[in-house]
């Protein structure tokens, strides 16, 4: 028993670090200047995949229906821009307020290089997931007494609240009011240069990976536990859960706040997938989105939201980009293909995959188990 | 030795203007299999969501272990429209939620059986054993509570091997048929580590048979694991086969109480409850 569980544990990290090693050899062996979508497909997925994680914990795995996951995201990406930019950057980015409230910058205060960088973001990212966290523990104090739609409406309101409040003029020495923050360390900035300013060695899509990865390897680790099992009991059947000694309003607030978290550092991700953090991107639309990825995945499957992220994020950014422009055969202009063409088709697409895999792609298995049941058949 | 384990105190829970449990009081001692039985919609279940704090009570108060659990008294506009008696002496305002209550050591079942239906039996069961955990969140995510952990998986397949649920312990909670779903609610409350065992109605829906191996179930773990337990039931031969003492409520109120012999000769629980039957 104990030594099939390490064995397929060994599997997992080997085909992690498998999947790593490929996006390293495929940046630095396609130029990433010929295949920019591959490369944005990629590393939009691979933030896109922790957001939908986070969210599926809260409504795959605890049952708590929340649309607050674009608000989480605002505090994640805002703290991190504004923990970020380089002091020498913050007349620039803060000319409308003549300068910045914050002046410091994590990098360069913890030594700058490499090491300053490396250090400087993952602190800030952490920072920005506390951040949500932080506020997700104050507005689940008053909205976790609510269910299901009541909920959801009520968690759809803060991340309105929350961007408008951003948005705010008085805010402007810290949030650069409505205007984009900017200029802060991205994915690029992990590319490993030469003296002469070359690129040797491109890591940018390989950090959003490895970050990605590690953040879903704790929520895996963490739905596994035994808090991860009493999230799913409380799913199943709340009034059992409560009778057994799980405790609702504590482990309720739990999952919202570990949610909350991981959407924050997904936040400061997707500021640094963007190059820019800007309030006016966080909308419901973006919330939808990431619920759209949970579905399709299925709801209740880690793996399922991973691959949903990357398979929606490759269709409407990516495959489906040829829909936009006018094409001619020959001299036949083809009927349709004009811009906007791509999401019609997109939308289409997706009712179609809601209508084949009601329960999305996934159901509620995880990738080993499809391996595990053909062994069992293979058995028999 | 009868040391009390229970002790359901002037107890009256009235909503709006219905009193379903009418100045209920009754005691299980330790070691004991007491049963609750009563006519439909006598306030049985009623009284088992209040001991196991579902329910605040509208007045009264609930002991275990010695220990004042729970305590309610009208208020607001309970007041004017309180019906029950002993008003004004409980003072106190004590509400556990069913989790502390559950913590504290009293573990119950359902009358409709309420299993997590995602989750299979072995996890059904570990699930119960999270109220026992000392872990918090980041030691149980990052795997620094394995001995405890390992600890509790042995507690739980020994459990079930108990029970006579250990082969089908992979198996989905739901895919069971229905007397080892019973069985499988009672392993998971017994996972929870109580002292007191509440059991609503164990015998529903069973067949004879089943109803026999349940009775010997019942008093057999009451004896492995020292238990004392409480329970609701209609099925006449269990309650008198296993029972030493029982309660009879009837419109909420206690109309008799005693052993079972006393029980099957009393005259107003035969009229109440038993039925005037048509040959007497």
């Amino acid at each position: 028993m104990k030594k099939t569980i390490s064995k397929s544990t060994w599997m997992t990290l080997l085909c992690t670090a498998a999947l790593l090693v490929l996006v390293v050899l495929l940046e630095n062996v396609l130029d990433p200047n010929k295949n920019i979508m591959v490369f944005t497909a990629l590393k939009k997925g691979a933030v896109y995949a922790l957001v939908a994680v986070s969210m599926n914990l809260l409504n795959g795995f605890t049952g708590l229906f929340s649309l607050g996951q674009a608000g989480f995201m605002l505090l994640g990406a805002y703290t991190y821009a504004i923990l970020t930019i380089p002091v020498s950057q913050r007349d620039a980015v803060y000319y409308i307020y003549n300068g910045s409230a914050v002046n410091f910058s994590l990098p360069e205060l913890l030594g700058g290089g490499a090491f300053g960088l490396v250090l400087g973001v993952v602190l800030a990212l952490i920072l920005g997931g506390c951040a949500a966290a932080a506020v997700a523990w104050l507005i689940g104090l008053p909205v976790l007494r609510l269910k299901s739609d009541y909920l959801a409406i009520a968690t759809l309101g803060f991340g309105e609240i929350i961007r408008a409040v951003f948005q705010w003029d008085k805010l402007g020495p810290v949030t650069n009011g409505a205007n984009a923050l900017k200029n802060f360390p991205t994915f690029s900035s992990f590319n490993i240069q030469n003296a002469g300013g070359e690129t040797v060695l491109r890591l940018s899509t390989f950090t959003a990976f490895l970050l990605a990865g590690i953040c879903i390897a704790v929520i895996v680790l963490l739905i596994n536990s035994t808090y991860g099992r009493s999230f799913k009991a409380i799913r199943d059947d709340e009034v059992a859960a409560e009778a057994m000694g799980i405790n609702l309003s504590k482990h309720k607030r739990l999952a919202f706040v570990i949610s909350s978290f991981f959407a924050g550092v997904g936040g400061g991700m997707f500021a640094m997938f963007a190059n820019q953090a800007q309030a006016k991107t966080f909308t419901t639309a973006m919330t939808y989105e990431i619920l759209l990825i949970v579905v399709i995945g299925g709801i209740g499957s880690v793996s399922g939201s991973c691959i949903a992220a990357f398979l929606y994020v490759a269709a409407s950014e990516w495959w489906l980009r040829f829909l936009d422009a006018e094409t001619f055969v020959g001299g036949f202009k083809v009927p349709l293909l004009r811009n906007g063409f791509r999401m019609v088709v997109f939308s289409v697409v997706i009712m179609i995959v809601v209508l084949f895999f009601r329960r999305g792609i996934m159901g509620d298995k995880e990738l080993p188990d499809l391996f595990k049941k053909r062994r069992k058949e293979k058995a028999k | 030795m009868s040391e009390n384990v229970l002790k359901v105190e002037n107890v009256t829970m009235q909503f709006g203007g219905v009193v379903a449990v009418d100045n209920l009081n009754l005691e299980v001692n330790r070691g004991e299999i007491v049963a609750l039985i009563g006519p439909n919609g006598a306030g049985k279940t009623t009284a088992f969501n209040v001991i196991t704090g579902v329910y605040q009570p509208t007045n009264g108060a609930v002991w275990f272990r010695g220990e004042k659990i729970v305590e309610n008294h009208p208020q607001g506009k309970m007041r004017q429209q309180y019906k029950g008696e002993h008003a004004g002496e409980y003072t106190q305002v004590l509400a556990p939620t069913p989790d502390k209550v559950t913590q504290l050591g009293m573990a119950r079942t359902f009358q409709n059986i309420r299993l997590w239906k995602s989750q299979t039996v072995f996890d059904n069961v570990l699930i119960a054993k999270h109220c026992r955990t000392s872990s918090n969140v980041f030691t149980a995510t990052f795997r620094l509570n394995r001995k405890e952990e390992a600890r509790q998986r042995e507690n739980v397949l020994e459990l079930l091997e108990t029970v006579g649920l250990a082969d089908v312990k992979d198996e989905l909670a739901t895919s069971l048929p229905y007397g080892k779903q019973r069985r499988l609610e009672i392993a998971r409350a017994l996972a929870a580590e109580p002292q007191l065992l509440l059991l609503d109605e164990p015998a529903a829906g069973m067949n004879p048979q089943e109803t026999e191996e349940l009775t010997a179930f019942i008093s057999e773990i009451r004896d492995r694991f020292q238990l004392t337990v409480f329970l609701i039931e209609h099925h006449m031969n269990l309650v008198m086969n296993i029972s030493e003492r029982i309660y009879v409520l009837d419109f909420g109120r206690l109309i008799a109480q005693g052993d079972p012999a006393a029980i099957q000769n009393d005259k107003r629980v035969i009229e109440a409850y038993l039925g005037v039957s048509e040959d007497a």
